[in-house]
């Protein structure tokens, strides 16, 4: 694998080189990384790339992260004969070696790195970046079956046996395996939350798996839920907050993927997942307290229904975003709190996980 | 009841008509001689434009020795010799020392002279602060003597008084010499003589000037040109222009029998159906006999006049410097990046045919932070004083220079390295006094001014534009540039290139950029490119002027 992503590399590197013996513009191209660049196929399940792409070269606007981007290969290259790995901030910090062609802030080595990977085709774990980020807590009825780094024996974690902690998903899980009798996952937008349910042991009421993803999810931690609901054959469902971020940004890409990822979104997708809740009904049914809605959420919502494919694709969604809109508020998961501090566990998950007909696709 | 005396009577007996000449002794200002500075200027103007005017009368390319030797206690003589054609014996004395008598007043042709008052007041002057005489020597053709006069005016009379009068020798074949002796003083900078005589010699490329300065350094500005500009033409005045006292005195005058025919031979563009037309329009008859018409009636003549659709006046009769000369004038005092002129075609106010020409030199040597400098002619002679008061600059700082790369604050002179020219020719230019200082604010004349200055600002906005562009493309590229080392280094170890591919590739590299972005104009300022600049030329006059900047405001504020 590793000979594989030298090989692509120095192919990358020797058609710059020869363009430029034949004295033409040399230039790399990479997959646009944008929601422009996807569509939505309900098929499919996911995010799919069009295959429009951009173009560094010689120009004043792309020099800079043409240069940057050769260089960045120049770092993979290293990373991977040596065996070796580099966060993406530890990659932005070795920039700082390449004078003119120095990062000034990590996004912009993010960025870089995002589309050399994109151009490769692989995870960037394959080309030796992992993200700094953590990937996500489990807890609940499953026992993860992992290796130990040192002498690669089979370690058996148990995820019911962290007490009030979690588990922490590792940056890479291709090589997980699993064993559990739960019969659904639940992911989680909030460690709020997370930690209520795991503290009366909600997994265990309900016999499934929770993951907290803590905001949008990571790569790594879509990929677990993912391999996990294949492996095992089970049901997902989302437990966000009853806002557009939750429901665009983080349902909507923890299910099918998002434009800046548009090159992977294949892997880390989970197409099976449904939406329980908080829906903008459930604001009304539940009489939830809630906060007015933001310029940045209305500007979300109109820029969703305007570019987002996924939206554009589901009239139910587009009905939830317009009810919020004339709504004009949000509410947070922790508002079923006004109902009793367990309202969450007694009466609104076991309530909506029972009744279909209020989920969103 | 003859006795009782009224105070009527008494006024009576201390009024009496004033002598123009004595007028003008007391208002001295109004022609020019505010200040000893300035009077020792508009002496050598008048003397100088009356040279060169009879000259190019006569054909003859001018020859003008200017000569000013300081003669101490802030007096100095001054001497202008001409090749002229020479003035006849018996008109000498009046045309010297005789206020509003010349040959120019009442013609309509293009001259630098136009009231007959000049010279005279030269010698007026020169009569009023040393009390010597003028000296004049006159010459028409070689087969005829040499007539020498001494002459002061008689200024209660506006007479001329002969104080010597004699034949001479001179060598000259025909010509005309006067010497005065004047109150004056002798400074630089751009008010001074030498400034004066420089931009003459710019905006009359065929006179030679022969100048010898009160250093005794003599200064030779020789022509570029044999050839003579156009000659003017004298037109007759055109009815739009006319004034009803003047139209009154032309009908008092005129030996025409019949006011169509009056109409159709005093003005241009009066034929004879034209003229029946306006009788017409006037209600009055074409055989009316025009002395014996009244006041009434004339102004009814005006009126007539205005409503007929007449053809404008002439417009040959004008002789510009030309965009392709005014150029010349303008690199040769100024090493500038880029020139800009144009001469417009004719126009007119008030019945008068004029052109408008104007100049741009941008850039190069010149001082980029203060106001532009602004050059003005009228008939090719240097207008120095009273910049602020006149139309050319009204009609500047009415220009949106912003539009044209300059920077301009509301109502100002706009701000750049830059030097502007404009000369306007005419039959009959408007001064606004007597002293010839600043044009009068016609709005014709602005208009005119402006189209002429819009023109040259537009290329002068392309240049700018140009010269901002490759600035940034070249910019661009060295940004480009600076990451090259870093492809190639980068390229280096990724494909394994040994320290001399590096190297090629680097220069490739350089090839390509240049090869896909086209070759690179230079816009930097070359000095040398100009090669009719002149530099000794450029600083006449400007010499002293570094030295005195700290002490006099700048030019235009300094008018009294």
């Amino acid at each position: 694998m590793s000979k594989n992503v030298i090989g692509r590399i120095k192919d990358l590197a020797s058609g710059v080189y020869q363009k430029i013996l034949r004295k033409k513009q040399p230039d790399l191209s990479m997959p646009l990384r944008a929601l422009s660049n996807v569509k939505y196929d309900p098929k499919e399940g996911y995010f799919e790339i069009i295959g429009k792409t951009k173009s560094r070269t010689l120009t004043a606007s792309t020099i800079k992260t043409f240069a940057q981007t050769l260089r960045m290969m120049e770092l993979s290259k290293d990373l991977v004969e040596k065996d070796d790995i580099a966060t993406k901030r530890e990659a932005y910090y070795v920039s700082k070696n390449w004078g003119e062609a120095m990062f000034k802030e990590q996004p912009e080595s993010d960025t870089v790195m995002d589309d050399f990977e994109a151009m490769m085709e692989v995870n960037r774990e394959q080309i030796g970046f992992i993200p700094e980020e953590k990937g996500g807590d489990i807890a609940g009825a499953l026992v993860v079956i992992d290796k130990d780094p040192d002498t690669g024996k089979e370690i058996r974690i148990d995820c019911t046996k962290f007490g009030s902690g979690a588990y922490s998903i590792p940056s890479s899980v291709e090589d997980l395996k699993f064993e559990t009798k739960a019969k659904f996952i639940l992911a989680i937008e909030t460690a709020g939350m997370f930690q209520r349910l795991v503290k009366h042991k909600y997994w265990k009421k309900a016999n499934c798996i929770l993951v907290s993803m803590g905001g949008v999810p990571t790569r790594s931690c879509r990929r677990f839920i993912r391999k996990l609901s294949d492996d095992k054959k089970l049901p997902v469902y989302v437990f966000t907050d009853g806002d557009p971020y939750g429901w665009l940004n983080i349902y909507r890409t923890l299910k099918v993927g998002s434009g800046n990822a548009a090159h992977i979104n294949r892997y880390f997708c989970v197409p099976n997942a449904k939406f329980i809740g908080i829906t903008a009904q459930d604001i009304i049914d539940y009489k939830l307290p809630t906060h007015p809605l933001k310029d940045v959420d209305i500007k979300r919502i109109k820029d969703g229904m305007k570019n987002d494919p996924f939206v554009r694709h589901h009239k139910e969604w587009q009905k939830n975003l317009n009810l919020l809109v004339k709504l004009k508020k949000r509410a947070e998961q922790q508002a079923l709190a006004k109902h009793g501090l367990n309202y969450v566990i007694s009466n609104y998950l076991p309530d909506k996980i029972k009744n279909q007909k209020t989920w969103l696709p | 009841m003859a006795e009782t005396r009224t105070k009527a009577h008494e006024l009576a007996e201390k009024q009496r008509e004033i002598g123009v000449a004595e007028f003008f002794s007391r208002n001295r200002h109004l022609l020019g001689f505010d200040n000893k500075r300035k009077a020792l200027l508009t002496t050598i103007k008048e003397a100088v434009d009356n040279s060169l005017d009879a000259c190019e009368e006569a054909s003859v390319v001018p020859e003008i020795v200017v000569e000013v030797v300081d003669m101490q206690n802030d007096r100095f003589r001054i001497i202008v010799e001409d090749n002229g054609p020479g003035i006849v014996k018996k008109q000498i004395p009046k045309i010297f020392a005789k206020l509003l008598y010349g040959s120019k007043f009442h013609s309509m042709k293009q001259s630098r002279g136009q009231q007959g008052i000049g010279i005279s007041a030269s010698v007026m002057y020169a009569q009023l602060t040393t009390g010597k005489a003028a000296k004049i020597t006159s010459k028409i053709s070689p087969s005829e003597p040499a007539h020498y006069y001494e002459l002061r005016i008689d200024t209660t009379h506006n007479k001329p008084e002969i104080v010597k009068e004699e034949v001479v020798e001179w060598k000259k074949e025909m010509g005309t010499r006067i010497e005065l002796d004047i109150e004056a003083s002798y400074l630089g900078g751009a008010q001074s003589i030498d400034e004066y005589l420089k931009q003459t010699a710019i905006t009359n490329p065929h006179a030679t000037i022969i100048y010898t300065n009160p250093k005794a350094e003599q200064i030779i500005f020789p022509r570029a040109t044999e050839d003579l500009p156009k000659e003017a033409k004298s037109i007759l005045p055109h009815p739009y222009g006319v004034e009803l006292g003047v139209l009154m005195n032309m009908l008092k005058n005129t030996d025409a029998r019949t006011l169509q025919s009056f109409l159709s031979n005093s003005f241009s563009r009066v034929s004879s159906s034209a003229a029946k037309l306006i009788c017409e329009n006037a209600a009055m008859l074409t055989s009316a006999k025009p002395r014996e018409i009244s006041r009434e009636n004339a102004d009814s003549l005006m009126k007539g006049i205005q409503k007929t659709k007449l053809m404008m006046p002439p417009t040959d009769c004008i002789s510009p410097i030309g965009a392709e000369a005014l150029e010349k004038g303008l690199r040769k005092e100024v090493n500038a990046e880029f020139y800009a002129t144009v001469s417009r075609s004719p126009s007119v106010y008030r019945g008068n045919p004029f052109i408008i020409e104007a100049g741009i030199a941008y850039g190069g040597n010149q001082d980029a932070e203060g106001s532009v400098r602004l050059l003005r002619f009228a008939n090719r002679v240097p207008l120095l004083y009273q910049q602020g008061a006149c139309a050319v600059t009204r009609s500047v700082v009415g220009t949106a220079w912003r539009n044209y790369g300059l920077s301009q604050s509301q109502g100002a002179l706009p701000i750049g390295p830059c030097t502007i020219a404009v000369h306007i020719a005419s039959v009959w230019v408007p001064f606004t006094s007597e002293s010839k200082e600043a044009i009068a604010h016609y709005p014709e004349i602005i208009k005119e001014i402006k189209l002429a200055l819009q023109e040259c600002g537009r290329k002068l906005a392309s240049y700018v534009r140009k010269k901002r562009s490759i600035h940034a493309e070249s910019k661009r590229r060295d940004y480009i540039e600076t990451f090259i080392p870093h492809v190639s280094s980068a390229l280096k170890s990724l494909v394994g290139l040994s320290a001399k591919d590096e190297e090629k590739t680097k220069i490739l590299l350089k090839q390509i950029l240049e090869k896909h972005r086209g070759k690179l104009e230079s816009v930097d300022f070359d000095p040398s490119k100009n090669v009719e600049y002149d530099k000794e030329f450029a600083l006449i006059g400007k010499k002293k002027e570094e030295k005195e900047k700290q002490t006099t405001l700048t030019e235009g504020e300094q008018d009294e």
